[in-house]
């Protein structure tokens, strides 16, 4: 019997990917429903996006705001 | 040339100076206390500034300072667990705020339907997303918000995390599961709200 697998189901896969390898069925459960579903597919590039906004902290010139020029490079 | 290097000495205090409200948010989104952020963030400069000599002109001097603040963070999050100041998660719990996002069946609740927030570039090059992301951190119930600090802010692996935390790597997927399930709603709401898609797709 194969389960269709859920929304639910399917953010729960998209934010382990982010923390492990994904076992192959897993990948294909996700890619079948990413396929299908929309909201899904907004929620993945949402992960994502998390995901990156974290790693921007350090890597990141001083903002701008007010700072002269003398300060950069 | 020593005059040279004490150019480029102060031009790097300059940075400090520059970088220095960025490194307090980052301490404040993980140790939420701000008069912890601010020893650790106090305690950072310091050790960047004593061991300028170390830095020597590599490339990457923001990264670098971030890299000792990182490790003060850690310092103070470990004294923080033995000081018995961590609530115990409770996986087993259900989570109200997620499944307000879903229907039984495990569909999206339709007014909790993910939206697409547009070009990530236009997104992190906005203001406006940072105070979301920055309130809607500070939301996120303690225990879910550290694991998430250690893994998207610090970048350690789940491997790590289990080790600082003593959580099974399993508890950590299901926290970060959740973090990202809340935060994400949590800046749905307020991203784009304030920000609406048409004038950011404008």
């Amino acid at each position: 019997m194969i389960k269709v697998m859920m929304c639910r189901e399917a953010t729960r896969l998209m934010s382990k990917r982010l923390d492990a390898t994904l076992s192959l069925g897993e990948r294909f459960s996700l890619r079948f429903h990413l396929g299908m579903c929309r909201a899904c597919r907004h929620c993945n590039a949402q992960f994502d996006l998390l995901h990156q906004a974290g790693r921007r902290f350090d890597d990141e010139p001083p903002a701008d705001e007010g700072d002269d020029t003398s300060t950069r490079r | 040339m020593a005059a040279g290097t004490t150019q480029d000495t102060n031009a790097r205090m300059q940075r400090l100076a520059a970088v220095r409200p960025r490194l307090v948010s980052f301490a404040r989104l993980q140790l939420r206390e701000p008069a912890l952020a601010e020893d650790a963030v106090q305690e950072a400069l310091a050790t960047a500034i004593e061991k300028d000599d170390d830095f020597a002109g590599r490339s990457g001097y923001e990264t670098w300072v971030f890299g000792i603040l990182k490790y003060k963070i850690l310092d103070a999050l470990r004294a923080q667990r033995r000081q018995g100041k961590w609530q115990p998660f409770d996986d087993e719990s259900d989570d109200e705020a997620i499944d307000r996002q879903f229907q039984q069946s495990g569909h999206w609740q339709l007014a909790a339907r993910p939206s697409d927030w547009g070009d990530p570039e236009a997104t992190f090059a906005n203001e406006h997303f940072w105070r979301v992301f920055d309130t809607c951190m500070i939301a996120l119930p303690e225990n879910i918000a550290r694991v998430f600090s250690l893994r998207e802010l610090m970048g350690l692996s789940t491997a790590d995390i289990c080790k600082e935390t003593g959580l099974k790597e399993n508890n950590c997927w299901v926290i970060l599961h959740r973090a990202r399930l809340r935060l994400r709603a949590c800046i749905e709401r307020g991203y784009l709200s304030e920000h609406g898609l048409s004038e950011q797709e404008k």
